[in-house]
C-alpha cells in the first residue's frame, strides 16, 4: 500500500494532523493560519512559560473591520460608540459549547463593562487578525484566554488614560466598573470617552495590567446564550438558514460505499424532472474530507432537489471502494484477541509477563465498542456563491480559519479568492472539523451561475460521516495479596487506512492513564485495515478507551475484594503531574468530590448500584457517579449522574454546567444504544429509527460541582463525557453482579 | 405546480407549490419562514414540530395541501408580538436551555400544544408530550426545568 498515491488515505493524514492541532496545547500549531498573511499589524511575542500569545499593534487597520466612524476600537474584538454601546466580536464558531458567550465574557471582565451594555457579534473569518478561529479539542478557552483578556484590558487602560487626562489626575487615582472611570465619586462613561481614547496609542498588549482572579466581577456567574433570545424566537442563525438572492438547493450524491466513482448516471432524465435547473457529475479529488465523486443536482427547492434524487440512478464504479464488513472485522479481532500481544508494543514498562505470574490474582476481559455516528441535527450543509472574481461561503463549520486554506487547496484557487462567513453551527461533537461540504458547495459553485446551498439528507448525513472508531481490546490486569494493582497489559485491537498507523481517533496514547501509575504495564496492537472514514469524535479517544480502562480497573477492584473509591485513589498516588498533564492530586479531589456529594456507600435500594469512573482528558480532570437500577429483563433507568470537574476558574457557570449535563446525556445515549455497523461497506443505519438517540423520558438527574482551582482555565465541551460510560457500567455490575464488556448495552440485552 | 393558500402565524400565505410538498418546504423555502427546521425527514426527531389548529404537527412529513384552511402556528409566530414572548421562550431564555438550539423550535412548540391542554404538567406529562423531539446536545433537564416555570408563572398570572 503506497499512502502518497491514494488520495483517501492523504485525506486520514490530514485528520490525523487536525486532530493534533485542535488538541495540541503549543499555540504555535493553533495559529498555523497565521502563516497566511502577517500583515504588520500582527506579531507573535514569546511571554513567560514558553507559550506565544497573540498580540497586536493595534492601529486603525485592525479595528477598521469593525469600527464605524467616530467609534473607539482599539482592536478588532470591540468596539464602542459615543453613546456608550459596547460590542464586542467573538471570534470562533458557535456550535453548542457555549462560546459566544464565553468569549465576550472574558473581554467584558478586562473591560469593566457592564454586561448589559454589551451587545456580542460574530468575528468575520480572519485568521491573521484573530488567530484560531476553530472549536475543538476543547482548546478555545485556554488558547484564547489571554488574547481575550488582552484585547479587554488594553481598551480598559486607554480609557483610563482618557479621563486622567480629562480630570487631570494620575491615571493611578482611576479605577474602572460597570463601563465607567471612576475618581473617587466622580465618573466618566465609556461613551463619553470615546473620542479622547481613539485619538491616543495603542499600548503594547504584552504589557497591559490584567485583572487578578479576585478582582471578577463577571466570570464565574451564570449567563444566558447571548443568542437565546433568536433561538427561541426562530431566527435564521443556522447554516441551513441562510439565503441568498436567486439561490438554488443543490443535494450531491456520492457512492454509498466511500470511493465509489461515477461510471454513469441518468443525467438527462433527472433534468427533466420538476424544478430541476441542472445535473452534472463532479469527479472530485477523491479526498474524503474534501471532494469526493459524486452527482449534483440543483433545483429550485429542496423539496424539488431531494425529489429529483430519489429519480437519480447511477452505476458506481466501486473497483477501489470500501468493501468493509463489520461482522467479519469482529471476527477477525476476536481471532487476535488470543494473542496476549498484538503486532506492535507500544509501551512495555517493567516485566508484565513476571508480574502478572507473580499476583495474588488476575482478571482477564475483552472489551468492544462500536462505530458511532456524530449525527448533529443540523445536516451538513454549506451555501457557496462564485462571484466577482472570489469563492464565497456561508459555512456552519467548526474550523473556519482552516476551511480557507482546505478549500483553497481542493478548488484550485488561492486563499485570497475565498471568503468564508461563519453561521451558527447545528451540533459539531467533532462532525465539523471536516470541511468537506464546504469543498463540496464550493466545487458546486463553481459549476454554477448563481448562489447555491448544498444540503444533505439525514440519510446522506448519516452514511457520510467520519466515524468514532469501534475498538477490542483484549485485556490482563493483576492484583497482589493485599488487592494492589500490580499489572496490567492491554492488546488494543485497533483500524487503519494506510496500513501503517492507527485511524484517526483510533490511537491510544502511550502515557494513557494507568499506564504511567504502574510499573509492570505493556500496551500493543494490532491493525485492521478498514476504508470507511474515522474521524475525531466528542473527546476522540477517550470517548471509547475510558470505558474500557475504568471498567477494567473496577473488575480488578471487584476482585481484590476493595471499595472501588480507595482502589483508584491508591492508583492515583501521590499527588504529582504525569506527563501527558494528569495531575494525580486533582484527580483524587474530584474523586473525593463526587463520592462524597453521591454519598458513596449510603445503603440503596434493592435492585440499585452506584458506579464510579475518573478519567482526565482535554486538560479536565472529571469523575462520576452512576446510581442505575436494573430490573429482572435488564430493564435500566440511570437515576442520577453526579459529576465533579476540575477545569480550573469557570468562565460562565450555566454554560459550564450545561455542557456536562449534555456530556452526561450524549454519553448515556451512546453507550445505551447506538451502534454504526457496515457490510460490503455500506453504511446500515440511514436515519433516527435505526440510530435511536435517548429521549427525554429517559433523562437522568445530572448534579454538577467543580473544583474552581487556580490552575489556568480549560474546556469543558468535551471531558465530562468519558466518564460516563464507565461509571454506568460498574453501577450496573454494583446492581446486578453482571459485568458489560459489549456496547452498546443492547448488545447484551438491556434496554430501557 | 398550483397556488396553495395557507394561514400562517395568522396571516394568509401563499405559494406555488407541488400540494404534495411537505409544510415544512413550504415554510422554509417558499414562505420565508426558516426558524422550522429539517432533521430527519421522517417525522423522527421532531426538529419540524408546527402547530396546526393548536395540534403538534411534524411538518417534514405533513403534505403542505392537508393543513390548508387550518390555523398554522410556527416558532416566528409563538410569541405574541416583538416585545412579549411566550412564558416558554422566556422560561427557555431563563434557564439557558439551548446548546446548539438547532431543535429548540420544535421542542418550543411541542411544549406549547403541551401546556394549552394540561396546564399543570407532570413529569409524565412532559415525557409524552415531548417524546417526539431529539435533543442532540442533551438539554432535556433543562427543558423540563422551563417547561415546569412556564407552566408556574401561567398559573400565577391567571390566578
Amino acid at each position: 500500500m503506497n499512502a502518497v498515491m491514494n488520495p483517501a488515505f492523504a485525506a486520514d493524514d490530514e485528520l490525523r494532523e487536525l486532530m493534533c492541532a485542535v488538541e495540541s496545547g503549543t499555540r504555535a500549531t493553533c495559529f498555523r493560519a497565521v502563516k497566511l498573511d502577517r500583515r504588520n499589524f500582527l506579531k507573535l511575542t514569546g511571554l513567560a512559560g514558553g507559550g506565544l500569545v497573540l498580540a497586536f499593534s493595534m492601529g486603525g487597520e485592525a479595528g477598521a473591520a469593525a469600527a464605524n466612524a467616530g467609534e473607539f476600537a482599539p482592536n478588532a474584538f470591540l468596539r464602542i460608540s459615543r453613546k456608550g454601546a459596547i460590542t464586542i466580536y467573538s471570534k470562533g464558531p458557535e456550535i453548542g459549547q457555549g462560546i459566544k458567550t464565553a468569549f465576550p465574557l472574558i473581554i467584558a471582565e478586562e473591560l469593566d463593562a457592564s454586561w448589559s451594555d454589551v451587545n456580542v457579534l460574530q468575528a468575520p473569518v480572519n485568521p491573521a487578525v484573530y488567530g484560531r478561529q476553530s472549536a475543538g479539542g476543547s482548546r478555545s478557552i485556554p488558547d484564547s484566554w489571554d488574547q481575550l483578556r488582552r484585547a479587554g484590558a488594553v481598551a480598559r487602560s486607554m480609557l483610563v488614560t482618557a479621563a486622567a487626562s480629562t480630570w487631570k489626575v494620575p491615571a493611578s487615582e482611576c479605577s474602572t466598573r460597570d463601563s465607567a472611570v471612576w475618581n473617587g465619586k466622580r465618573k466618566l462613561g465609556y461613551g463619553a470617552l470615546v473620542a479622547k481614547a481613539a485619538a491616543l496609542p495603542v499600548p503594547d498588549a504584552a504589557t497591559v495590567r490584567l485583572k487578578e482572579r479576585s478582582e471578577y466581577r463577571l466570570l464565574g456567574k451564570s449567563y444566558t446564550g447571548v443568542d437565546n433570545h433568536q433561538v427561541v424566537t426562530g431566527a435564521p442563525l443556522f447554516g441551513i438558514d441562510q439565503t441568498l438572492p436567486g439561490m438554488k438547493i443543490a443535494v450531491f450524491q456520492r457512492c454509498p460505499a466511500t470511493g465509489g466513482k461515477v461510471r454513469s448516471a441518468n443525467l438527462d432524465e433527472v433534468k427533466k424532472l420538476p424544478g430541476v435547473r441542472d445535473a452534472f457529475v463532479i469527479e472530485g479529488n477523491g479526498k474524503t474530507t474534501e471532494v469526493m465523486p459524486g452527482v449534483a443536482i440543483i433545483a429550485d427547492t429542496t423539496w424539488a432537489a431531494f425529489e429529483a434524487s430519489k429519480q437519480l440512478k447511477v452505476e458506481w464504479d466501486e473497483s477501489t471502494a470500501s468493501k468493509d464488513s463489520w461482522s467479519e472485522l469482529v471476527k477477525r479481532a476476536v481471532e487476535l484477541s488470543r494473542l496476549p500481544t498484538g503486532e506492535k508494543t507500544l509501551v512495555n514498562a517493567g516485566n508484565v509477563e513476571a508480574a502478572l505470574k507473580g499476583a495474588a490474582k488476575t482478571v482477564t476481559g475483552f472489551y468492544t465498542y462500536p462505530f458511532v455516528s456524530h449525527a448533529p441535527l443540523e445536516p451538513q450543509n454549506c451555501t457557496a456563491w462564485s462571484h466577482d472574481g472570489i469563492l464565497e461561503f456561508w459555512a456552519p463549520t467548526q474550523t473556519a480559519d482552516r476551511a480557507l486554506e482546505t478549500v483553497a487547496g481542493a478548488l484550485g484557487v488561492t486563499v485570497d479568492k475565498i471568503k468564508i462567513n461563519q453561521t451558527r453551527v447545528g451540533g459539531g461533537f467533532g462532525r465539523r472539523l471536516m470541511n468537506d461540504y464546504v469543498c463540496e458547495a464550493g466545487a458546486i459553485a463553481q459549476r454554477y451561475n448563481a448562489p447555491v446551498k448544498v444540503v444533505w439528507t439525514r440519510e446522506q448525513d448519516m452514511s457520510h460521516d467520519f466515524f468514532r472508531a469501534g475498538g477490542f481490546h483484549s485485556l490482563t490486569g493483576g492484583v497482589d495479596a493485599q488487592g494492589k494493582l500490580v499489572a496490567w497489559r492491554n492488546h488494543f485491537i485497533t483500524f487503519t487506512h494506510d496500513g501503517k498507523v492507527p485511524s484517526s481517533g483510533a490511537d491510544w496514547a502511550a502515557n494513557q492513564f494507568p499506564g504511567l501509575n504502574l510499573p509492570d504495564y505493556q500496551l500493543s496492537h494490532s491493525l485492521l485495515p478498514i476504508k470507511t472514514p474515522t474521524g475525531p469524535w466528542r473527546a476522540p479517544r477517550s470517548c471509547s478507551v475510558a470505558w474500557v480502562i475504568q471498567s477494567f480497573l473496577h473488575e480488578l477492584s471487584a476482585v481484590a475484594g476493595r471499595d472501588h473509591r480507595e482502589f483508584l485513589l491508591e492508583v492515583m498516588g501521590e499527588p504529582r503531574v504525569l506527563e501527558g498533564g494528569l495531575n494525580t492530586g486533582r484527580a483524587a479531589d474530584v474523586i473525593k468530590l463526587v463520592t462524597e456529594k453521591a454519598g458513596w456507600g449510603r445503603k440503596l435500594p434493592e435492585g440499585h448500584g452506584m458506579g464510579l469512573a475518573f478519567h482526565f482528558s482535554h486538560a479536565g480532570h472529571f469523575a462520576e457517579v452512576a446510581e442505575v437500577s436494573v430490573d429482572a429483563n435488564r430493564k435500566i433507568r440511570l437515576h442520577r449522574m453526579v459529576v465533579a470537574g476540575d477545569i480550573g476558574p469557570i468562565v460562565n457557570m450555566s454554560g459550564a454546567n450545561n455542557q456536562c449535563e449534555g456530556g452526561v446525556i450524549d454519553g448515556y445515549s451512546t453507550m445505551l444504544g447506538l451502534e454504526i455497523t457496515m457490510e460490503n461497506g455500506r453504511i446500515e443505519q440511514s436515519n433516527f429509527h435505526q440510530y435511536p438517540i435517548l429521549r427525554i423520558a429517559h433523562q437522568p438527574q445530572v448534579d454538577v460541582h467543580f473544583i474552581q482551582s487556580d490552575n489556568p482555565p480549560t474546556g469543558v465541551g468535551e471531558p465530562a463525557l468519558p466518564p460516563v460510560a464507565p461509571a454506568i457500567c460498574n453501577a450496573i455490575y454494583a446492581a446486578t453482579g453482571h459485568r458489560v464488556r459489549t456496547l452498546p448495552l443492547t448488545k447484551e440485552g438491556f434496554r430501557v | 405546480m398550483s397556488a396553495l393558500t395557507l394561514r400562517v402565524n395568522g396571516k394568509e400565505r401563499s405559494a406555488d407549490v407541488d400540494p404534495n410538498t411537505p409544510l415544512l418546504w413550504v415554510l422554509r423555502d417558499s414562505l420565508g419562514l426558516a426558524g422550522t427546521k429539517y432533521g430527519c425527514g421522517m417525522a423522527l426527531c421532531g426538529a419540524c414540530t408546527v402547530l396546526a389548529d393548536g395540534e403538534p404537527v411534524r411538518a417534514c412529513s405533513t403534505p403542505a395541501a392537508s393543513v390548508a384552511g387550518k390555523n398554522i402556528t410556527t416558532i416566528e409566530g409563538l410569541a405574541k408580538s416583538a416585545t412579549q414572548l411566550h412564558p416558554l421562550q422566556e422560561a427557555w431564555i431563563e434557564h439557558d436551555v439551548p446548546q446548539c438550539g438547532y431543535c429548540q423550535a420544535g421542542q418550543l412548540m411541542s411544549a406549547a400544544a403541551l401546556l394549552a391542554r394540561t396546564p399543570r404538567p407532570s413529569d409524565a406529562d412532559i415525557d409524552a408530550a415531548m417524546a417526539g423531539n431529539i435533543c442532540r446536545c442533551g438539554t432535556y433537564q433543562r427543558i423540563r426545568a422551563a417547561i415546569h416555570s412556564a407552566a408556574s408563572r401561567l398559573a400565577g398570572s391567571k390566578a
